[in-house]
């Protein structure tokens, strides 16, 4: 069946929605239309993917406005009567027709304090955990870095505090860090001086629109605050500190 | 115009689970490492990988141990293995596996707290440490993260188009980064090649746009040599329905926790044909499989837990003759198990949640509720870089590879779950062996003539104009590979396609990609071109001269073994005129003490 697709092109500011008139199958998904766009009529076409299968969380776009992967949407969950408009995702700089500088993201993860684990348990160097104890950061890591609750995020795509608010990803990730049974490191102050962990007021756009049905505001972000409330804010812990300092 | 340059002493080529795990040994060692990665860190397709890594750690069946897993390997691999290489991966690889866990990665777990391990094709007690069916994400994001702090210099979506020789050395590469299309040379002591496998040269396959066979190609035009490049695995179990998703891997785990195959007649088709060798090892009845899938060690494992060239042959068999699902493929039911477990809907989505929603969300098929219709897919290249066990370095000085580009390890038929523990234990081996060589070996000079070739050659299909799309050559690659070089291949077929790939190599020299050099994904296209084309004839050639059926080669022309080609492997190499030629030598890194071992193991 035929159906229009209209995708944001170009570069530097010069950039035009173009539509393009395809011949489309059930049980395509967005990203086969824009492979084919590119196979038949716009070999330029610039699109970012990898896997295909909803698992490297590279195709990132919005579809009809709302942020997806191209690899999951499926073309007959689409409205094809009208025009589909696809562009890129909106809360990072633009480098050309449906990709995006995420390089951002990557240099945010670096500042964030890696894993350190507790001495092992075992006379041979390993460790013993629960599966119950290890389930909800598993649920973390679960995370394809797609970046889409960064997209959705109205901190970061609407007010731009990118250099104030890590975003939901990074707190996942610190969440994974901070749950993980084994990890001993601190980063409560860092997530209320530096990370910006008050930004969020629990929308949930995020938790929406994750690919991987991760629990993001629920199971991370709302944890991560109450963290902070607890070690900053608790009159009866700020009283205990007046006689005991901070660790470390 | 121009490059800009710059200098390490280890230059990682792929950012997979090989290349990362070589970089963080580099850089661990004392040397300054660089990593190229095609696309962005912690896409590669490594994160693919779902069922688990194989190490005898014996967590679950105390009678594991290395010697069961290398002689489990070899069997897999028809004993076309390089053998010193699966002796060192079954020994590292239970260390390398803990070695993740200290550096962050959550495994599912035993009871009494240990990594948990399940069963897999082939391998004779469960021995794959997993995290539901997303292993490989787990991996390559432990490993990512625990990489970013380690003064490890990353360029990521940077291609590399040809490697820079000093003399016999390798010297460097060139390549260029997909967003402003700029050109870059890295001057290196030491490279590693760790850039996957070739699946893009077939129509259907499970691997992305990346497995170009990059990595195989410039080795050889830097005068490496390729091993056992007929060999290619056919992952027995992909999607079929709808088209456009034709290929996407199903799990094996999804065997491995009690999936069944059954044909349009509802027959459980395994259990008609057991191979020899196996024989002993596989369930007489359905009721004994599932008490093995379930943990039971009197028990012996169900047939279709059989390795993955014999699974696919056998589903392909059934399509042949009529008995196939309605899309061509055959039924991998998981729904099944309702029989036997309480609350199986909640059990299932638990052990393979991606698999669930893939299915869900991209077949509106419940797995919970409706068998699976599946089918073979290119999945994964047993040949690749012929390398020294002990260092992985190739022919080249200077030349390492480790991961699904290296050949060797898994003969003539990997074991699912060896894949990630062997991009572990060689990733390790090579970063290790580069760092001394590098340390060992002064600094490199590249000549400016060479590298001024290799742009001028990079720039020439966006230069070109009226000439043919390059999307158009790789679909008719793939077309050709797919249906002569495929599953079940003979000898008038693979001809023909070699005939074919010498035409389009031609055609391939007169592409054009219009557009300008940011973000162009034609010229990127028409770059791969010259890997795929390449890889694709050493492909052919190789199966052409292998006239038996052994592992993932079928021959329909011939059927049989051949006793003696089950004593040599298959040599490509590139002559300066450009033409491959291939050659037979003898199966490399048997010992007595191995050959011992694989008789007392039976």
């Amino acid at each position: 069946m035929p159906a229009t697709f209209r995708i944001w092109r170009g570069d530097d500011g010069n950039c035009a929605y173009e539509d393009y008139r395809v011949d489309v199958d059930d049980g395509m998904v967005v990203l086969d239309v824009v492979h084919k766009i590119q196979a038949e009529q716009a070999p330029d076409l610039a699109c970012r993917w990898n896997c295909k299968a909803g698992k490297c969380g590279s195709c990132s776009a919005e579809i009809n406005g709302k942020p997806k992967l191209m690899c999951m949407t499926r073309v007959g969950d689409l409205d094809l009567s009208q025009p589909v408009t696809i562009e890129p995702m909106q809360a990072f700089p633009h480098i050309r027709d449906l990709v995006t500088d995420v390089s951002w993201n990557y240099r945010v993860k670096e500042k964030i304090k890696p894993f350190k684990p507790r001495q092992p348990d075992a006379p041979d160097g390993t460790w013993r955990m629960a599966q119950s104890d290890v389930e909800r950061p598993q649920e973390f890591r679960k995370c394809i870095e797609c970046f889409l609750c960064q997209d959705v995020c109205h901190v970061l795509r609407d007010h731009h505090k990118h250099d104030e608010f890590i975003g939901p990803r990074f707190l996942v990730y610190t969440a994974a860090l901070e749950m993980h049974p084994l990890d001993t490191e601190d980063r409560v102050a860092d997530l209320k001086n530096r990370d910006g962990v008050g930004y969020c007021n629990i929308t949930k756009c995020c938790t929406k629109v994750c690919p991987e049905h991760i629990t993001i505001t629920d199971n991370a972000i709302i944890p991560l605050k109450e963290r902070v409330v607890d070690e900053f804010y608790d009159p009866l812990t700020r009283l205990f500190r007046i006689f005991k300092p901070r660790k470390k | 115009m121009g490059w800009q340059t710059r200098e390490c002493d280890v230059l990682v080529i792929g950012a997979g689970g090989a290349g990362l795990r070589a970089a963080v040994e580099a850089s661990a060692a004392g040397a300054r490492v660089t990593v190229l990665s095609k696309s962005l860190l912690g896409k590669a397709h490594t994160v693919m990988a779902e069922g688990g890594m194989a190490a005898s750690m014996g967590h679950v069946d105390d009678r594991d141990n290395w010697k069961v897993h290398v002689t489990d390997t070899l069997r897999g691999g028809q004993y076309l293995n390089n053998w010193r290489m699966a002796e060192l991966h079954a020994q590292q690889a239970p260390d390398r596996v803990r070695e993740l866990e200290a550096w962050g990665a959550l495994f599912d777990r035993t009871p009494d707290g240990r990594i948990l391990q399940r069963n897999f094709g082939g391998h004779r007690y469960p021995r794959l440490a997993h995290v539901g069916d997303r292993t490989g994400l787990e991996m390559i994001r432990t490993l990512q993260d625990h990489g970013i702090h380690q003064g490890i210099d990353f360029l990521m979506e940077t291609t590399v188009v040809r490697l820079l020789k000093d003399g016999d050395r390798v010297a460097g590469a060139f390549a260029y980064d997909r967003e402003r299309g700029r050109f870059h040379v890295v001057k290196a002591k030491a490279i590693v090649m760790a850039t996957g496998g070739i699946g893009r040269a077939f129509k259907v396959t499970s691997n992305s746009w990346e497995y170009t066979g990059d990595g195989h190609t410039l080795a050889l035009m830097a005068g490496a040599e390729l091993v056992d490049m007929e060999f290619v695995q056919f992952h027995p179990t992909g999607m079929v329905w709808p088209p456009s998703v034709k290929g996407i891997l199903v799990t094996e785990g999804v065997r491995g926790e009690g999936g069944i195959l059954k044909n349009s007649e509802g027959r459980r088709f395994m259990f008609d044909d057991i191979p020899p060798l196996y024989v002993d090892q596989t369930a007489d009845t359905p009721e004994e499989g599932w008490r093995y899938v379930t943990g039971d060690k009197e028990a012996r494992r169900p047939p279709e837990l059989l390795t993955r060239d014999h699974v696919a042959r056998k589903i392909v068999k059934e399509v042949k003759e009529g008995r196939g699902s309605p899309h061509g493929g055959a039924f991998l039911d998981i729904a099944w198990i309702k029989e036997n477990i309480k609350d199986s809907e909640t059990h299932i989505k638990k052990k393979l949640p991606s698999m669930y929603h893939q299915f869900k969300e991209l077949a509106g098929v419940d797995i919970t509720k409706e068998p699976m219709e599946v089918g073979p897919t290119t999945h994964y290249v047993m040949g690749g870089i012929k390398v020294d066990a002990d260092t992985q370095m190739s022919k080249v000085p200077g030349l390492f590879a480790c991961g699904e580009c290296c050949g060797g390890l898994h003969g003539a038929n990997r074991l699912g779950g060896n894949s990630l523990s062997d991009l572990l234990v060689f990733g390790k081996i090579a970063g290790e062996a580069a760092a001394t060589y590098a340390g060992q070996h002064g600094e490199v000079t590249i000549d400016e003539g060479q590298i001024g070739e290799v742009e001028t050659m990079t720039l020439a299909p966006m230069e070109r104009s009226g000439g043919e799309n390059p999307y158009a050559i790789q679909h008719e690659l793939q077309d050709v590979m797919q249906d002569l070089v495929g599953i079940a291949r003979v000898e008038s077929e693979m001809a023909e396609a070699l005939e074919k790939i010498a035409k389009l190599r031609h055609r391939a020299d007169c592409v054009s990609a219009p557009g300008n050099r940011e973000y162009n994904p034609g010229w990127h296209t028409a770059l791969d071109l010259d890997h795929l084309l390449m890889i694709s004839e050493s492909v052919a050639r190789s199966a052409l001269g292998r006239r038996e059926s052994r592992g993932a080669h079928s021959r329909i022309d011939h059927m049989d073994k051949d006793e003696q080609l089950g004593t040599v492997n298959t040599i490509t190499r590139l002559s300066g005129d450009g033409s491959l030629s291939t050659e037979h030598v003898p199966v490399m890194g048997k010992t007595a003490e191995l050959e011992s071992l694989v008789k007392e193991m039976g």
